[in-house]
């Protein structure tokens, strides 16, 4: 109950935790089916309808149930003490943001035993995610349910926003921020202007469905590119929401284990901020094949390719600031460090397939394949390990075993490179992407054998990861304060875990790395910047979790508005959208409760402060 | 942090009441954000509006269809609402509870008055031009569109009467100074919307 109603953002970092990893989980499972199903040549494990699905939930589920959510959690757990806050700028739609985000994500799931699971890809390109082609309710899935979780994000990207702009600790300029917070930032900006592209793309995608609009029918004046064009405004600044923070967490990494200041620290963030710029100008760079002319390809070509001078500043800076660093190699900074030659591999196969003519034959083989996969997952899936690793002390009071924790490592990293290096060749070589198998002696087998191996070495680097944590969640939480001993920012000046205010007093801030700086002159703790005095905090409330549990009645209530019910009563309730009406009633009355009741919150009195 | 128990005697309040706490001043600036987050939502729908307009299979098309006159008319009605809510935001800060109660109350009339307008709008389009969601892509463009903003209309109407309720058993406080000033936000920017699809739904689905 107490994880139903809470408002603390350390705790809904833990909610975030949990639900993303299920998901990955799930994802996960899916991608070892997908290798099982290529291990040889036409195999017959799946059909190919079966592999379908599991390729557009694989994907779907990976990019907005899995690694999101985790992206979601570390910001929860880790703004608010590195900018010195006692929380974010909004609790309750903190809460409400993860409750939507997890319904979308169990309604998107529901469709694996509600009589068919989305199957157009990750990308529902039309016409083939319409009911000509796709006549389950998958795909109805998948717009409702993402949709249900984009607005999740959306409210979480507007928190985060307001949260750093105007919470931060005193002394703390824009330009004295860690490089996560900056990171987060810009992320929530990209997250605010990317994701209503979407949100359009993906009503008008459910109304051609279910109302049977015309947006892209061509049979009746729409328009089938125009999904793309829309997907992709989204979509590539999509992989910037997901990329930035890793970077953030790396630059907060390395400096801590290299005992040295991150290296050209303005330059990061000026790199940060010229990424997300030029991220939402190469939108059609997924888009070379479908005929938008030379001009158009060329245009797009190059400004693609200009986004390579920002990452390679970036690339630069974290090496300088190893160089005649006193380098430790603890987990996190194993992760840290093996970010960076997986990163830019994937990244010099971006610029590749960013030069036009050279995409004709890249695209849509195994090579797309392969690139991503170094991006998302030798980029950001590391960069969360590592991130996970670093401040699990902070979040949990546990320190991580170490020795799993490089035993995850090796057999992670091991396992991603045989995974996926082997896929460039097999894409170079002719092998299409979203088929179900292939011929025999194609020389595509021993690859792809190599291949789904190295799937399962993955896997096993998980199943390391999960026992770690099992392991240490039975062991007493003891964690220092400063676990890692040369930790730089404010949320090692705090117990681990922290209390529920996390600052007893604001704490002062003096310069970039706030609490190194103290360290190296000379003082143990921060200096605070507000007598001890009574704190508000916000009180828990079931209304996040009843509001979004309305949404997904309501969404499910308008999916299945159309059907044929056998059962007269259930015909009634659906066909008359009473059930949708119902959701609506809940959220908007939820809604209503929260104008009418207004509720002050309360106050940890100084006397209990200082009995702790 | 500040917690706000000051409560109804408006005389009191400062003069800026919604920006008077740090939650006040962070209400304000998120919805600045979200507003800027709502630009790319109707953008993205006026892009796939203009992409699909002369798409009309066969069917009616705008210069067929829209009757200026009414639509002038609603124009009309949402402008003055737009200046009345700006009446209502200057009472608030002279401390008037009950001249902000009463412009609040003219604003939602006048949002009313325009939603029954379109509401009639479209079912003289269903019915006597035959011209529904399903009739082709320029119908479903524009009915989107439109009824996106109507539906962000009904949505304030909602929002506005909740918050005279509110005003009523709570009277103006720091609390829910920033309620009404945000709301105020939301409401010149659907005038703005509508401003835009005046000019290229009606304007130019006459001329253009
Ligand atoms: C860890 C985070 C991961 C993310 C975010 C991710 C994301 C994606 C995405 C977006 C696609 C594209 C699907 C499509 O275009 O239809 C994809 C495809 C694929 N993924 Fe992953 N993936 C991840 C991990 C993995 C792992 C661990 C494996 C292997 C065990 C894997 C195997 C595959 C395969 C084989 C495909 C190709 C499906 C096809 O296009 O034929 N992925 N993934
Ligand atoms: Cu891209």
């Amino acid at each position: 109950m107490d994880w139903i109603t809470t408002v603390d953002h350390k705790k809904i970092a833990i909610l975030y935790l949990w639900a993303g990893g299920l998901f990955f989980g799930i994802g996960g499972l899916e991608a070892i089916l997908i290798r099982i199903q290529l291990i040889k040549p036409m195999n017959t494990f799946l059909d190919a309808q079966t592999f379908n699905e599991l390729i557009t939930m694989h994907g779907t589920t990976m990019i907005f149930l899995g690694v999101m959510p985790v992206i979601f959690a570390l910001m929860n757990a880790v703004i608010p003490l590195q900018i010195g806050a006692r929380d974010v700028a909004f609790p309750f739609l903190n809460a409400l943001g993860f409750w939507t985000f997890l319904f979308g994500g169990v309604l998107l799931n529901l469709s694996w035993i509600m009589g068919g699971a989305p199957d157009a890809g990750w990308t529902s390109y039309t016409p083939l995610s319409t009911t000509q082609y796709s006549g389950t309710h998958g795909v109805d899935f998948y717009t409702i349910g993402l949709q249900i979780a984009g607005l999740g994000t959306l409210i979480g990207g507007i928190n985060f926003l307001a949260t750093i702009i105007t919470m931060r600790a005193p002394g703390m300029s824009f330009m004295r921020m860690p490089m996560f917070v900056w990171a987060s930032f810009i992320t929530s900006a990209i997250i605010l202007f990317a994701f209503p592209a979407i949100t359009v793309g993906l009503v008008l995608l459910t109304f051609d469905r279910i109302l049977e609009a015309n947006f892209f029918d061509t049979s009746a004046g729409g328009n089938s590119v125009l999904w793309q064009h829309i997907f992709w405004i989204f979509g590539h600044p999509e992989v910037y929401i997901l990329i930035l923070p890793a970077f953030g967490i790396i630059s907060e990494v390395i400096p801590t284990f290299a005992r040295k200041r991150l290296f050209g620290y303005s330059s990061m963030v000026f790199a940060t901020i010229l990424i997300a710029f030029l991220g939402f100008m190469v939108w059609a760079h997924h888009m070379f094949t479908t005929g938008l002319g030379p001009v158009a390809n060329a245009l797009f070509s190059v400004s693609t390719m200009l986004i390579a001078v920002p990452t390679g500043i970036k690339i630069f800076n974290w090496l300088f600031t190893m160089w005649g660093g006193q380098v430790r190699f603890t987990t996190p900074n194993l992760f840290a460090v093996g970010f960076i030659p997986t990163f830019t591999m994937g990244g010099v196969t971006g610029v590749m397939l960013a030069s036009a003519p050279a995409d004709f034959q890249f695209h849509d083989t195994y090579f797309v394949v392969a690139h991503f996969h170094y991006v998302i997952v030798g980029g950001l899936v590391l960069g969360l390990f590592a991130g996970l690793h670093y401040w699990w002390p902070k979040m949990f009071g546990r320190m991580l075993n170490e020795t799993l924790g490089k035993w995850t490592f090796w057999t992670f990293i091991i396992g991603f490179h045989l995974t996926f290096f082997v896929q460039h060749f097999l894409g170079l070589m002719g092998m299409q992407r979203r088929v179900f198998t292939y011929l025999p002696n194609q020389q595509f087998d021993l690859l792809n054998l190599i291949s789904t191996i190295g799937a399962g070495l993955m896997g096993v680097g998980m199943l390391i990861f999960l026992t770690n944590i099992f392991l240490t969640s039975r062991k007493p939480a003891d964690a220092p304060d400063d676990p890692w001993e040369d930790g730089r920012t404010l949320e090692w000046t705090i117990s681990s875990p922290p209390p529920e205010y996390n600052f007893k007093q604001t704490p002062l801030v003096r310069g970039l790395d706030a609490f190194w700086k103290e360290k190296t002159s000379g003082h143990k703790t921060m200096t605070p910047a507000e007598p001890v005095g009574p704190i508000h905090m916000p009180s828990a409330t079931i209304l996040p979790f009843l509001m979004s549990v309305g949404i997904f009645i309501a969404g499910l209530g308008f999916m299945f508005s159309r059907d044929d019910f056998g059962n007269a009563f259930m015909g009634f309730m659906f066909n008359n959208y009473l059930v949708t009406a119902i959701g609506l009633v809940i959220t908007f009355g939820s809604m209503l409760l929260r104008s009418l009741y207004d509720d002050h919150g309360w106050h940890i009195e100084p006397e209990e402060l200082e009995g702790r | 942090m500040t917690t706000a128990h000051a409560e109804g005697a408006a005389g009191n309040l400062p003069h800026e009441p919604e920006k008077a706490t740090l939650e006040g001043r962070n209400k304000v600036l998120a919805f600045w954000l979200f507003l800027g987050g709502e630009s790319v939502l109707f953008g993205t729908l006026f892009a796939t509006f203009l992409a699909l307009r002369n798409q009309t299979n066969e069917g009616p098309s705008a210069n067929d269809l829209f009757h200026l006159p009414l639509v002038a008319a609603a124009t009309f009605l949402l402008l003055v609402s737009s200046l009345t809510s700006v009446f209502a935001i200057q009472a608030m800060h002279r401390g008037k509870v009950t001249v902000l109660r009463n412009w609040l109350l003219v604003t939602v009339f006048l949002g009313l008055c325009f939603l029954v307008l379109e509401i009639y709008e479209f079912s003289v389009y269903v019915r006597h031009e035959e011209f529904g969601m399903t009739t082709s892509a320029f119908s479903s463009a524009f009915y989107t569109l439109v009824g996106f903003h109507g539906a962000h209309v009904a949505f304030g109407i909602l929002w506005i009467s909740v918050l005279i309720g509110q005003l009523a058993r709570k009277g103006l406080t720091v609390v829910t100074a920033p309620k009404i000033y945000v709301s105020a936000m939301y409401w010149h920017f659907i005038d703005v919307v509508w401003v835009f699809i005046f000019t290229v739904v009606y304007l130019l689905g006459k001329v253009g």
